[in-house]
This record gives structure tokens, C-alpha cells and sequence, in this order.
């Protein structure tokens, strides 16, 4: 290997093998971590925020298409997957406070719990996919959305185009969502295997705890999207 | 070699796989230095083409679809892949943990990720050009990028897409480096003003390349499924396009150019021994370039049919840049008031910088007044202006900065002679080259057009132009030439061959793989060159 942090000679005390070789102290890497996990977010906030941007210019300008096409989704599922999302931020929260207080079963429990929430709700993100499959709701050749009537305006339709336009930023914004979900699964599983190593204590749990932010910002973007394209003008 | 060296990060390990697995960030900074120089050979070779077509005024030397392309071409490959990571991926890597008394960047394995995306992303693109390319100019507008041209649009965003995670890597590793990774004593208020730019330009990195990354998810989705996001037939509007491409892409000006300012104000400081002038003033006036930056990205649309409101406020928002660049070239100037000026090669180019960028900033100004901006819009004085902004500012800078710290670098003197030719060389062939095209445009001439038969009174304008290009292209070659000679012939370079402040001068040349051999402690103020010249003065402490 090119660099080995035996060479600098600059360690006089005993070398914590979890101490990188140009961090000063373990305190000093762990804000490192942790302050790079949060500018990486400021950058997600960023990614996401032109997908929000445009989502609210077009819900502006076709206000009553948008309210139509957005009547199609199925609110009840999306209910569910924001509980599920919630119920997993808690597991998150646990499985840090686990690896500080070095309780290890509970850790690997916590680790397991969120993967299947998270599973839980692809599955049903993918439910989802599904019926706006079938009903040809997606974006393309094959898209159809005849007389459909607008909310709140009896007696006029949405017009297909820009009901394919909510549509395909529903895609977009849930698809670039739901690939979050799955890379913060990966993580969530490399974490997993740490856990089960064993390799995770009071001192020294960074991972975790970055890992988890991570996970709670791809919820966060959730509790957005949820009431921006199920919720708006939603009536009975 | 009479003695054995002196181990450093070059010769401390050999081999081809020592440097491709290298989290040095000195030798990451080489890499970059390799492969952005690549890139900017082949952006100048369609920057060549370009000025050959119009050296006659018909459309004889390209087809207009190749016209088309060769611009489209020298714009991507110079701006996403020269100029993007120029200064900060080269220099700011080698410097930035130096200069702060750091061992290394908070995250190296990141930093040596960020060279391989940055390769990653610049193969496709060079698979992009050699199978076709693009022809719809780098700002690559909808709808035409998206519903029309059968050129490679997607390969060419996904390179750039790729090349812009690079960019955010760099900032991000930057930022939390600056934060995290000082030296004791080395507080915000001592640290070099050359951090402060790069803080300021990794803030711009960090908040806009997401930005033209996503929109370039959306021209991607569009093109292979036509949703209609940006196709006025579905609904879509154009203009949001627009918006979100000039909102990283304004910003983007400000990455390329802050870092220069950075380089140009330790030159400056050096080569007149005085400290610099108002020093918080220039460093906050970087952060609020950065800040203004993200605010006037519309005024490059004024005549895209925005309302007049927006464009009035964008106008003024316009103006608001001009202050803190004003306050940069000001403190510039009041530090050299009475200084000890010496014209040595990187002051040379600092000297260029300041006056090519106070034109371009100038031209700026005509731009952002909603009268003229009708007028000129779509001309070579827009590409004279931009072009005095990114060449003769970021370039210049660049060079500057490559000259000062080469010692540095490569443990060895560039030839001085040379090199002030050098300086001159670019310096006339610039402003022979862009020069003409202020007049050229102020007189109509549109850009991106490779014919101009019925206007021929442009051709001697447009000759002279040429033949600046040629000149700068000397200019260009001519230090790439002698950075090489002098890595095998040049004189040693002591550690600190311009007696600068700074902590980077405080270790040997080349510096050893930790940057240092005692960790530093900092008790002094930066630019403290009063007392580094002061007579029969104690040697500055570097550790105690």
C-alpha cells in the first residue's frame, strides 16, 4: 500500500487501531464524520430541491390537472408507508442509543427492524408502481387519461398532458426517493454485519451514527412528498 | 545525484499502482493536474478550429453541424472538465491541508474517489465526442436538447453528471477539512486568504452542482420517455429549464474564478512583502460572492421572455456581484501601494489577472443593464466577456498559481526567463484574441455562427483574433514545456525559494508524505511579511 500510518512517527501513545493516521485524536474524526454527513445532506436538500422546485411551479400552473391526477393515488397505501418510514426513524434512533451504550442484541435487532421497514416499504411503493402500471398512468406511449374530471371544477376534465406531467414528476421524485431508500438499505446492511461482528462500541460507533442520518433525511424527504403529492386539495 | 534525498511524497513509494491507490491528497492533486491538462489540450484544439473557421468569413473549413459541435465540444471539455476543477482539484488539493497545518484532507479515500469519477465521467465524455458528440451548445437548452437533436445528449449529461459528484466531493472534503482539520493557533482569522476562496467556492460546489445534476435527470427522462417537462406542447416550459441549468451554471463562474482570486492574493502579498490590505474584508467579500452568486443566475435570460419585474430585480441583483469583486481589486491594489514589488513570473501573471478581470467584471456590468443586455445579447461580446472572466481571469490565476507553488510541487526552479515570456506571451495573446470580439460584438456579430459571408467587414477583427489564439497557444505550451524540462533539469528548489509566508513554505520542498516532520503550531498572524523581512530577525518558530 502506498501510505502506511506506521511511517509518520508522529504517535507517540499507544495507536488506536480505529484512528485514522492523519486525525489528531478520535473526537477530532468523529466531528469530521459526522460534519461531512451533514454538508453531504445540504447537497441532497439541494438535489431534491430542484425536483421540489419544478413539482411547484407545474402544481401552480395546472393547479386543477394536478388535483385530479394526484385524486389517482392511493392515499391509503401512502399513509401507511409514512407510519412505516416513522416507525423506522425510531429504530434508527435506538440502534444508536444501542451502540453508545454498547447494547449489542438490541443494536442488531434495531439494524434488522429498520431493513424491513424499509423493505416494507418499497414493497409497497412497488404496489403502488403497480397500479398506476395498470391503470396507464405512466408516463409514455401508452399513457391514457381520458375525462377525468378536475376537483372543485364540475363538468370540466383534466387535460391528459399535464396530468402526464404530474405523473412523471411523481415518478421522478419517488423513483430518486425509493433509490435512496435502496443505497441506505446497502448501508444499512453493511452496518448490520459490522454489528454482528462485533465491531461497534461506546467509543467508537460513527458509522451508526452517520449511517442513521442518512436514514433520517431519506425519511424527511418522505414527510415532503407525501402531503405534496398525495395530500394537496384532496377532497372527500 | 551527489547526496541521497531526502524522503518525500514522490519518492517515497514507486510504482504505477502507488499513485492509482494513492489518499495522498499531493499526489491526487498530480493526477488532477495530469488529466485536467489533457482535458485542456483537447478543449483548445476545438477552441483552434473554431478560430480557423471564422478566420475567413465563409463556412469553408467545417460543415455547420461540425461548427455546431466543435463549439458545443470546447465548451463542455473546458468548463466542466478544465476549469471546474482546475484551481481547487490541483492546488487546493495540494494546498489546502498544507496551508492549514493539516496532515492530509479530512476524507483522502473520498478525495482519491472524487480523481477516479472525475476520470470516470471524462472517459464517457471523450467516448461522447469521438462517436458524435453534441451540438447544442454547452448551456444544452430544452427543447431542443430534449425533443429535437439526435446527437448524444444523454451520454454527454452522464459524464457530466458523473464529473459534477467529483465536484461536490472535492468542496465537501474541503469544507469539513477547513472546519475540522486546523492546526492549533491556525484560527479562522489567521488562516490564508487562498482557504477563505476555497471555503467560499466548495459552499457553491456543495449547494449548485446538485442542482444541474438533477436537471440533467430530468433531460435524460425526458429524452428517453418524453414526459413534456420541458415541451411546451405537453404543458412543459422551457424557461424552468433555464432556471435550473443557470442556477448552478451562474454559480459555476464563481467556482472557477474565486479560487484564482485566492492564488492571485497570495502572490500578491508575497511579491509586494506587505500584508495584505483589509484583510477581512477580502475574505468575507469571497463569501459573499458566493452568497450573491446564487441570486442573479437570470440574467442570462433576460430575453427568454421573463417579466420585466424579474428581470429588474436580477438587473440590480447583478450589480450587487460587483461589489465585493470591487472591494477584492481594491484591497489588491492598496496592498501594492508602497510595497516592495518584485516582477517575478507568478506576480507576472497576478498583475494580468487584476487588470483582464477588472475588464471582464466591467463588461459584467454592460451585461447586467437590461438596455445593452438586448442589444449585445447573443454576440461575441458575450463571449469576449466571459472569456476575459474565465481565460483571463481563472487562467491567468492558474498559471499564476502553478508558477508560484511549483517549487513546491515538483522540489524544482522553473526557468525564471522563460517563464516571465511566457507571461508576456499570454498576457498579448489573450487580449489579442478577445479583444477584437468585444468590438466584433458590439457591432453585431452573433456567436456560434461559422459563416459570416454577408457581413466581410468583420474579417479583419476576426483575423486578428485568430492570430491571438495562435500567440496564446504558445503562451499555453510554452510552461507545460518548461514545467517538464525543469522536473529533469531545473535547480533544486529550496524550501521556501520566494521567502513567503505560510505555512505550506515552512516544510521541506517537495514536502514529506505528512506534510510535516513537526507538527506546526501557529502564534502568528497571516501575511505577517513585516516581520519575515524585518532585519536580524529570530527565526519564526514552527513547533514548539
Amino acid at each position: 500500500m502506498p501510505d502506511s500510518s506506521t511511517a509518520t512517527g508522529l504517535h507517540t501513545e499507544a495507536h488506536n487501531p480505529a484512528l485514522l493516521h492523519h486525525f489528531a485524536e478520535p473526537q477530532q474524526q468523529r466531528d469530521a464524520a459526522s460534519l461531512g454527513m451533514w454538508v453531504f445532506l445540504a447537497t441532497e436538500v439541494m438535489f431534491f430541491g430542484g425536483l421540489f422546485c419544478a413539482y411547484l411551479v407545474y402544481r401552480l400552473k395546472y393547479f386543477g390537472d394536478f388535483g385530479a391526477a394526484s385524486k389517482t393515488l392511493n392515499v391509503t397505501l401512502g399513509a401507511t408507508n409514512t407510519a412505516v418510514l416513522i416507525c423506522s426513524s425510531l429504530t434508527v434512533v435506538l440502534a444508536v442509543w444501542a451502540a453508545q451504550s454498547a447494547r449489542r442484541t438490541l443494536l442488531i435487532g434495531s439494524l434488522g427492524i429498520t431493513m424491513i421497514l424499509g423493505l416494507v416499504f418499497l414493497g409497497i411503493k412497488g404496489v403502488e408502481y403497480n397500479d398506476k402500471f395498470v391503470e396507464h398512468h405512466v408516463p409514455g406511449a401508452s399513457f391514457s387519461f381520458e375525462k377525468v374530471p378536475t376537483p372543485g371544477h364540475p363538468g370540466q376534465y383534466a387535460d391528459p398532458h399535464h396530468a402526464q406531467l404530474f405523473f412523471s414528476l411523481y415518478f421522478v421524485m419517488t423513483g430518486l426517493h425509493a433509490l435512496h431508500m435502496i443505497i441506505g438499505l446497502g448501508i444499512f446492511l453493511w452496518l448490520l454485519i459490522m454489528a454482528c461482528k462485533g465491531r461497534f462500541t461506546p467509543e467508537w460507533h460513527t458509522p451508526v451514527e452517520i449511517g442513521g442520518l442518512y436514514w433520517h433525511f431519506v425519511d424527511i424527504i418522505w414527510i415532503y412528498l407525501f402531503p405534496l403529492l398525495y395530500l394537496i386539495d384532496r377532497h372527500p | 545525484m551527489p547526496q541521497p534525498e531526502r524522503e518525500n511524497y514522490l519518492n517515497k513509494h514507486y510504482g504505477v499502482w502507488s499513485w492509482l491507490l494513492t489518499t495522498d491528497h499531493k499526489r491526487i492533486a498530480l493526477l488532477y493536474l495530469i488529466s485536467i491538462t489533457f482535458f485542456f489540450f483537447i478543449g483548445g484544439f476545438f477552441a483552434l478550429l473554431i478560430r480557423l473557421e471564422l478566420l475567413t468569413p465563409a463556412g469553408d473549413l467545417v460543415q455547420a453541424d461540425t461548427y455546431n459541435k466543435l463549439f458545443t465540444m470546447h465548451g463542455m471539455v473546458m468548463v466542466f472538465f478544465f476549469l471546474i476543477p482546475s484551481i481547487p482539484a490541483v492546488l487546493g488539493n495540494f494546498l489546502v491541508p498544507m496551508m492549514i497545518g493539516a496532515k492530509d484532507l479530512a476524507f483522502p479515500r473520498i478525495n482519491l474517489l472524487s480523481w477516479y469519477l472525475y476520470i470516470i465521467g471524462g472517459v464517457m465524455m471523450l467516448h461522447c465526442m469521438l462517436t458524435g458528440g453534441v451540438d447544442t451548445g454547452w448551456t444544452f437548452y430544452a427543447p431542443f436538447s430534449t425533443n429535437f437533436t439526435n446527437t448524444k445528449i444523454v451520454e454527454a449529461g452522464l459524464a457530466i453528471f458523473v464529473a459534477g459528484f467529483s465536484s461536490i466531493l472535492t468542496g465537501l472534503n474541503f469544507v469539513v477539512t477547513i472546519h475540522r482539520m486546523r492546526a492549533p493557533g491556525m484560527t479562522w482569522s489567521r488562516l490564508p486568504l487562498f482557504i477563505w476562496a476555497h471555503y467560499a467556492t466548495s459552499i457553491i460546489q456543495l449547494l449548485g452542482t446538485p442542482v444541474i445534476a438533477v436537471t440533467i435527470v430530468l433531460v435524460a427522462a425526458e429524452r428517453a420517455l418524453h414526459l413534456g417537462i420541458f415541451d411546451p406542447k405537453l404543458g412543459g416550459d422551457p424557461l424552468l429549464f433555464q432556471h435550473l441549468f443557470w442556477f448552478y451554471s451562474h454559480p459555476a463562474v464563481y467556482i472557477m474564478i474565486l479560487p484564482s482570486m485566492g492564488v492571485v492574493t497570495e502572490i500578491i502579498a508575497c511579491f509586494s512583502r506587505k500584508r495584505i490590505f483589509g484583510y477581512s474584508f477580502v475574505a468575507f467579500s469571497s463569501i459573499a460572492i458566493a452568497v450573491f452568486g446564487f441570486l442573479v443566475w437570470a440574467h442570462h435570460m433576460f430575453v427568454a421572455g421573463m417579466s420585466v419585474y424579474a428581470a429588474l430585480v436580477f438587473s440590480l441583483l447583478s450589480y450587487a456581484v460587483a461589489v465585493p469583486s470591487a472591494i477584492k481589486v481594491f484591497n489588491w491594489t492598496a496592498t501594492l501601494y508602497k510595497g516592495s514589488i518584485r516582477y517575478d513570473a507568478p506576480m507576472l501573471y497576478a498583475f494580468g489577472f487584476i487588470g483582464l478581470f477588472t475588464i471582464g467584471g466591467l463588461t459584467g456590468l454592460f451585461l447586467s443593464a437590461l438596455g445593452i443586455n438586448v442589444h449585445v445579447t447573443d454576440t461575441y461580446f458575450v463571449v469576449a466577456h466571459f472569456h476575459y472572466i474565465m481565460v483571463g481571469g481563472a487562467v491567468m490565476g492558474y498559471l499564476g498559481g502553478m508558477h508560484f507553488w511549483w517549487p513546491k510541487i515538483s522540489g524544482k526552479l522553473y526557468p525564471e526567463g522563460w517563464a516571465r515570456l511566457a507571461a508576456l506571451i499570454v498576457f498579448i495573446g489573450f487580449n489579442l484574441t478577445f479583444f477584437p470580439q468585444f468590438l466584433l460584438g458590439y457591432m453585431g456579430m452573433p456567436r456560434r455562427y461559422y459563416d459570416y459571408s454577408h457581413m466581410p467587414e468583420f474579417q479583419i477583427l476576426n483575423v486578428l483574433s485568430t492570430a491571438g489564439a495562435t500567440v496564446l497557444g504558445v503562451g499555453y505550451l510554452l510552461p507545460m514545456l518548461y514545467f517538464l524540462w525543469s522536473m529533469r533539469y531545473g535547480k533544486p528548489a529550496p524550501d521556501n525559494p520566494w521567502n513567503a509566508a505560510g505555512l505550506e513554505w515552512k516544510t521541506p520542498s517537495p514536502p514529506p508524505t505528512f506534510n510535516f516532520d513537526e507538527e506546526p503550531v501557529v502564534t502568528w498572524e497571516a501575511y505577517n511579511y513585516e516581520e519575515l523581512d524585518a532585519p536580524n530577525k529570530e527565526e519564526v518558530p514552527v513547533a514548539r
